[in-house]
């Protein structure tokens, strides 16, 4: 069986201090992984590790298995690595047709295309209507995405991400910040994402992990301290000392 | 517009619909592409300002594709617009005064160079860049300044003998030609760039200047696609600058010179950047505007450009583009069918 | 040689006074400032009009120079700069221009356009010889001068409670309001003496940059090469820089008189290509 995503001993140094510490995961495709940790575990660096914008001291990184370790963002986006933003990274000016399209666009290898509109060459139109119909937007499609509520700005963080044909998915904390009334439409939309997807989620909100995780990896001072099914992880005594604040593994 | 009064239609069809609302022609642009070429037949004793004022214009164009889509800030751009001046001018000196293949040269030497500086504009703070783009200018004043067999040095550059456009129409006293002339290269430059603002490069260039982060976050080739426009962005500066050498038949340190950044930056400003016709309209009121100041004190019209710059961004540019809006939008509803619902 | 290398230096030390004003409001304000050289002009003209109207010595007009300067940047920053912090770099460099434009304007109707002349007392005219290097008396004055002024103000940085506030600014605003640091009052003392000095900076430097209204854009490069190559994370950076594009503008047009400033330009660039936040910023993450 080969993996979506592999890590093999993936180390981060910076100056004396490691950030990553030997973290192997296997994640086979369309699995529903988390991972967890307390602030400072190293979720952002592993992140940053994975999608490229970090290069790592050591250790390899495999999509499909093929080595990625030395590619850039996009290049790694193109293979099908695509991440999304605790905080909303989007364009304020576009709207949500002209965001969408950018994300299909650059997949379908016509971004560099210059002389013909968007949406008049290839299933653009068909594909990206898919994209803001599942994430409900298609009412609100051509309005400003700074105009947009705050939880709809958040569907379409999750919805560009998806634009790109991503075989791993890393979701970073996707209902941070949404009000209570909105938070049930993010959870259902990041249930409902196609299920040949390997979606990693990365969370500090373990209702939403218990509820979604298939296994989780639980990561404390830039090392994995376990790894293993949602019961296992909820009967795992040194999980709670870490959440607990009582003492490092 | 956004449109309401077809809810029924499926979502692919009103997606459609909008992107090709964008990109439709407004009577607003068709008029006044009618109305400049217009002028060609009346007000002869004004065309040379006319044509300075779509020389002008072009060039802010072409600062608008790096400055208003990509978001670069550049105070050196007057360095493509000298080189392309200075190509033609040097290629007329020595014998080749046929102003089209002139302005072609004029094009690839500036674009030339604009691949190359590029990649010095990739990286970096708006400060590093502003650093760069400025230090090439000067590297290059330095150049033009110390080169003097071969650009004049401080004299200028004399004797440039300039053929007839497409080898009948000569330029005249009143600047008849000459505006027509580049009246019409910047008509085609719009043309294209009309196209390719609605593209998919287009579009990528403006989220790359909302959003570098995710624009790499989602497969745009950041580095690519800013070396491209702004190679782009070069070519058509050189196109301005070679019209300047052109039609005036003279090209001297002047068109190196920081104040023409400066100046050229100050006409978008004032027409609104990212909006393609923005450089344009500024174009039309900075050049009247210093027209008429000039008549009253012809040595200190820099102060009141100068003032005025600083009015505008104390004022807030946003906030005037607002009411201009507004006041466009009372006025003349329907004509706005190209300003979108932005 | 060593003579060239002095007249570097001299020149290094006047590009240092002229430009920390400049290395501060960057470094504390985020504020990019094209309009400084004015400051200086400023300077330079107020010593050639109480020079030339009022018959004060060239020594005595000095702290004038930095008086009026300072004052007329104090007034600036109140009124004009402070609604530019926390505005978009554009912005801010299309206010400085504006500036700029309006100062050179306005000195050009006020004084004309011809360059001015600075009449420099005996005392500091002329060359004297040691060991066989010839050393201006100017240059040495300058170097002196200037000298004094960097270290007094390393002093004020390190030692004074001022200095350790105008730091904790420069490192964290937020924090440093929260440590209940006046961070206005600081930055318009700054912002007043950095012109100040840049004033000084352009009466001193009157004598051997040249003065005339296009005073401001001519030698803008050279204060924003000194900030961006030097950095702004402390004084260190831009007094090396600022020395090095002393000499390396004197040998330049020493050795090779051919390429003028091209020098200058190119190594800049270099520079930038190399490190893009200056020779001597903190390394990054």
């Amino acid at each position: 069986m080969t993996l979506a995503l592999e890590t093999r001993g993936l180390m981060k140094s910076f100056g004396g201090l490691i950030a990553t510490n030997d973290v192997s995961l296997q994640l086979p495709k369309g699995a529903r992984h988390a991972l967890i940790g307390p602030n400072g575990a190293g979720k952002t660096t592993l992140i940053n590790l994975l999608t490229g914008v970090l290069t790592p001291t050591s250790g390899e990184i495999l999509l499909d298995g093929g080595d990625i370790g030395s590619l850039g963002v996009e290049q790694r986006v193109r293979l099908g690595l695509t991440r999304t933003f605790q905080i909303n990274q989007l364009f304020p000016d576009l709207t949500p047709i002209e965001t969408v399209a950018l994300a299909v666009s650059e997949r379908q290898g016509r971004g560099g295309d210059w002389w013909r509109r968007v949406g008049t060459k290839g299933a653009v139109l068909d594909e990206l209507i898919e994209v803001l119909d599942r994430f409900d937007l298609t009412d609100r499609m051509t309005e400003q995405t700074r105009f947009l509520p705050y939880g709809k700005q958040r569907l379409l963080e999750i919805a560009v991400a998806l634009a790109t044909k991503p075989r791993v998915l890393l979701l970073d904390e996707p209902a941070a910040g949404v009000p209570e009334g909105e938070r049930d439409e993010i959870l259902e939309a990041v249930a409902e994402l196609p299920k040949d997807v390997t979606v990693v989620l990365i969370e500090h909100d373990m209702d939403l992990v218990f509820r979604f995780a298939e296994r989780i990896s639980v990561l404390v001072a830039g090392a994995v301290l376990t790894e293993g099914t949602v019961e296992e992880i909820k009967a795992d005594p040194r999980v709670k000392a870490v959440y607990l604040g009582e003492g490092e593994a | 517009m956004t449109d309401t009064t077809d809810q029924p239609l499926a979502p692919v069809a009103r997606a459609s619909r909008f992107l090709a609302a964008e990109a439709r022609w407004s009577w607003l642009e068709i008029a006044f592409w009618i109305a400049a070429f217009g002028l060609a037949f009346v007000f002869r004793s004004n065309h040379l300002l006319f044509a300075e004022i779509a020389i002008l214009a072009l060039f802010a164009v072409s600062l608008d594709l790096i400055l208003g889509y990509a978001g670069i800030v550049s105070l050196g751009h007057a360095a493509f617009f000298g080189l392309g001046a200075y190509t033609v001018g040097i290629m007329a000196r020595s014998g080749w005064g046929d102003p089209l293949t002139g302005l072609v040269a004029a094009g690839v030497t500036a674009g030339i160079l604009g691949f190359l500086t590029s990649f010095l504009v990739l990286r970096g703070s708006d400060l590093t860049r502003l650093m760069i783009t400025l230090g090439v200018a000067s590297l290059l004043h330095e150049t033009a300044n110390k080169l003097d067999w071969l650009t004049g040095g401080a004299d200028g550059l004399q004797g440039m003998m300039v053929g007839p456009v497409l080898g009948h129409f000569s330029f005249d006293l009143y600047g008849t030609t000459a505006y027509v002339y580049a009246l019409s290269v910047l008509f085609v430059v719009v043309l294209g760039l009309r196209v390719l603002v609605h593209s998919p490069f287009g579009h990528a260039l403006r989220a790359i200047r909302d959003n570098p982060l995710r624009a790499r976050a989602i497969g745009i080739p950041v580095s690519r696609r800013l070396i491209a426009a702004y190679t782009l962005a070069a070519v058509i500066a050189g196109f301005a600058g070679a019209l300047l050498a052109q039609t005036s038949a003279f090209a001297s340190l002047d068109v190196l010179e920081f104040h023409r950044s400066a100046d050229v930056m100050l006409v978008l400003v004032i027409g609104g950047s990212g909006r393609l016709y923005g450089g344009i309209l500024g174009a039309i009121v900075f050049r009247l505007a210093q027209d008429g100041i000039a008549n009253i004190t012809p040595q200190y019209w820099q102060f009141w450009i100068g003032l005025g710059l600083v009015a505008l961004v104390l004022l807030g540019r946003d906030r005037l583009e607002i009411v201009g809006r507004r006041l466009v939008g009372r006025v003349l509803p329907w004509l706005v069918g190209e300003e979108k619902a932005r | 040689m060593l003579t060239i290398l002095f007249d570097g230096v001299s020149t290094g030390m006047l590009l240092f006074v002229l430009a920390c004003g400049l290395a501060v409001t960057l470094g504390l304000m985020n504020f990019v400032n094209l309009a400084h050289g004015a400051f200086a002009m400023v300077g330079g003209y107020v010593t050639v009009i109480a020079m030339q109207r009022f018959g004060v010595p060239f020594l005595a007009t000095l702290p004038l120079a930095f008086v009026i300067a300072a004052a007329i940047g104090l007034v600036l920053e109140r009124t004009l700069y402070v609604h530019m912090y926390g505005r978009n770099h554009l912005d801010q460099v299309l206010f400085s221009i504006g500036l700029v434009f309006m100062a050179m304007a306005g000195m050009d109707w006020f004084m004309g356009s011809s360059p001015q002349n600075v009449l420099l007392p005996e005392a500091l005219k002329g060359r004297f010889d040691v060991g066989g290097v010839g050393i201006g008396r100017y240059r040495l004055f300058l170097v002196v001068v200037c000298g004094i002024l960097a270290v007094a103000l390393q002093l004020v940085l390190s030692k004074t409670r001022f200095g350790s506030r105008l730091r904790a600014a420069v490192d964290d605003q937020r924090v440093a309001r929260g440590l209940g640091i006046g961070v206005q009052t600081i930055f318009a003392l700054t912002f007043a003496v950095g012109s100040g000095l840049a004033g000084l900076g352009g009466a001193l430097g009157a004598e051997i940059l040249g003065l005339d209204p296009s005073f401001p854009v001519k030698y803008m490069i050279f204060f924003l090469i000194v900030v961006t190559v030097g950095g702004t994370s402390s004084i260190v950076g831009p007094f090396v820089a600022a020395l090095l594009l002393g000499i390396a503008d004197v040998a330049g047009k020493y050795y090779v008189p051919s390429l003028g400033s091209f020098v200058i330009y190119a190594l800049m660039i270099a520079v930038l290509i190399v490190r893009p936040n200056g020779l001597f910023a903190r390394p990054g993450r």
